[in-house]
């Protein structure tokens, strides 16, 4: 089904998913993803609503329980652990330390509103990594600059732009210092104008060597900042590679059918 | 009538913004401020009403105002009062704090957890108080002793129910558990006012769902929690009222003993009625400032925001 393997294959994959599936009652929304995401991989997820790509993103941080296959982080299976040849579900806890590993960003940005923006940032850091509070007000202090928002730490949520909040949420999520950096469609929930603020920082993100897996509608910024490019349809990945050869020239019709409507 | 309205005349225009002859007399800020008349009769005949009803009640012997002098602050009041103040703040205090994990589990997937939350809610709520109360003063009658055991195994202790059921503990138990039915289904509501997307975020950052719902979860929750659960305190305060028909000596059981006594019933009431509305608007103006707290980071509300982010700032600066 996976249509060639990725353009940057270097190294161990970061994150290994392997015949996912996943479904909602009778209504089956993956059906047998495989994917490799390597360090330092930008790797863009297209396709129409309903592809099943926010689910699969999903799965990756265990907001949803998969039905079939495995996914693996950084060399650990996640949700479960194999020993002695039996696979037996993990508990809470350690659910929870696998996920601390990864950071996301939603569509409706999900910031804490009772907490101004540097608490926000603060909040995993001290809560779960146990970070030192000092160390990590000027770790998130660095982040907040990074996204352009020195002057809105002690703001809260509800004073800010869309936008805005969606950067902060992304430097919530840089502050854990993630493994791989999970985007949910960051855009979508912006007014036009302020979707480029959003994506310039992502691009910036994209250029440090940070690992990343962004579901997205932008094709430009698809184009421009992803390694690679995998393209989802009805629960499959249809096709993936290098975002120059799958967006100028797809060779999947539901691809090609996709991307004439950005034309 | 020359109404002394502050600046009637026109103001001059600033530029030329005002460029036809008119212009400047348009200008809404120079407009004529009516006198209300009509709000100011009838802000005086409510006054002369009032005034006049509290002439009567001032004056009436029956009222027995030196009476309610005289026992307002006596001792054996004072001891009910007290009495139903710790009643009261013992009882809420229990009533949250077994409200809020009845609540989680009636929220929770478990079945069993679920089920045994409902079953809770659904008896406490649905039984008056003062049936609970009288029921579990005559425990003793249902079980002559109580014991700790495995069931359908060996006792490991054993109790007399008189000995543990006094007035006080049968008060205590009834009110509190009751309360705690009903505060379950305040905060359960609350938890459901918050965004499901909250809870997803904590835990995806690697929070475990109980550290999610104390940080993430219930602050949010308490900008509905807190308005109802102050509607419930002070029901409490007045509900204590009930515990003097198991001979629990709260405020009112004192005034009774009293009036029961001098046969001054009326003026005994009113030394009650007082004191519950003072303690009930005491609790007013705690419930106002609390929900303050809990609205910071709401645009609407500055005062509470600068406040807390004073705070903060200090916190980064340090």
């Amino acid at each position: 089904m996976t249509s060639g393997m990725a353009a940057v294959t270097s190294g161990r994959p970061i994150l290994r998913a392997r015949d996912v599936h996943k479904s909602f009652g009778d209504n089956e929304v993956l059906k047998g993803i495989d994917l490799d995401v390597f360090a330092s991989e930008v790797v863009a997820i297209l396709g129409p609503s309903g592809s099943g790509k926010s689910t699969l993103l999903r799965c990756f941080n265990q907001l949803e329980r998969i039905d079939r296959g495995f996914v693996e982080v950084d060399g650990e299976q996640i949700g479960y652990r194999l020993s002695g040849g039996r696979l037996a579900p993990l508990g809470v806890r350690a659910v929870a330390a696998q996920r601390s590993k990864m950071g996301m960003v939603f569509q409706s940005f999900n910031l804490y509103p009772h907490m101004t923006v540097l608490q926000n940032v603060i909040e995993a850091p001290v809560g779960v990594h146990r970070i030192p509070r000092r160390e990590a007000i000027a770790t998130a202090t660095d982040l907040i600059a990074r996204v352009g928002l020195s002057d809105k730490l002690n703001a809260y949520p509800r004073q800010l732009s869309g936008g805005q909040q969606q950067r902060v949420a992304i430097a919530r999520a840089l502050a854990i210092r993630p493994k791989v950096l999970l985007f949910d469609e960051p855009t979508s929930a912006l007014d036009p104008e302020l979707v480029g603020e959003v994506l310039t920082t992502m691009r910036d993100l994209a250029s440090q060597g940070l690992t990343m897996i962004v579901v997205t509608h932008e094709i430009g910024f698809a184009r421009e900042a992803a390694d690679r490019v995998v393209f989802m349809d009805g629960g499959h990945i249809v096709e993936q590679g290098r975002p120059d050869d799958v967006l100028v020239s797809p060779r999947h019709p539901r691809t090609r059918a996709f991307l004439s409507r950005f034309i | 009538m020359t109404a002394d309205t502050p600046s009637h005349s026109p103001q001059t225009a600033t530029g030329d913004a005002f460029d036809r002859p008119d212009d400047s007399l348009r200008n809404v800020a120079g407009a004529y401020r009516p006198i209300p008349f009509s709000r100011l009769a009838l802000w005086a005949v409510v006054l002369l009403v009032a005034a006049d009803f509290s002439a009567v009640v001032a004056t009436n012997d029956n009222f027995g105002w030196p009476v309610v002098a005289e026992y307002f602050f006596s001792p054996i009041v004072l001891d009910g009062l007290f009495v139903t103040i710790w009643l009261a703040v013992v009882s809420m205090a229990l009533g949250v704090v077994l409200g809020l994990p009845i609540a989680i589990a009636r929220m929770s997937q478990d079945r069993l957890a679920q089920s045994l939350s409902w079953l809770f809610v659904w008896f406490f709520r649905g039984t008056p108080l003062l049936v609970q109360l009288i029921l579990w003063y005559n425990l003793s009658f249902l079980f002559p002793s109580i014991s700790l055991s495995i069931p359908f195994g060996p006792t490991l202790a054993s109790w007399n129910t008189n000995d543990i059921i006094t007035p006080v503990t049968a008060a205590i138990v009834g009110l509190a558990l009751n309360e705690a039915a009903y505060m379950a289904e305040i905060i359960r509501g609350g938890l459901l006012s918050v965004d499901r997307g909250q809870m997803e975020t904590a835990e995806s950052f690697g929070m475990r769902p109980m550290r999610a719902l104390w940080r993430i979860v219930i602050p949010q929750a308490m900008r509905s929690i807190v308005p109802p659960t102050g509607n419930q305190f002070i029901s409490m305060i007045k509900a204590t009222s009930l515990v003097s028909v198991i001979a629990m000596a709260d405020l009112l059981y004192s005034v009774q003993s009293i009036y029961n006594r001098t046969f001054e019933t009326i003026p005994m009431l009113f030394v009650a009625v007082l004191w519950y509305l003072l303690i009930t608007s005491i609790l007013s103006a705690v419930q106002a400032r609390i929900e303050r707290h809990y609205a910071r980071g709401d645009r609407q509300i500055p005062q509470a925001a600068a406040k807390d982010r004073a705070a903060t700032e200090q916190e980064a600066a340090g």
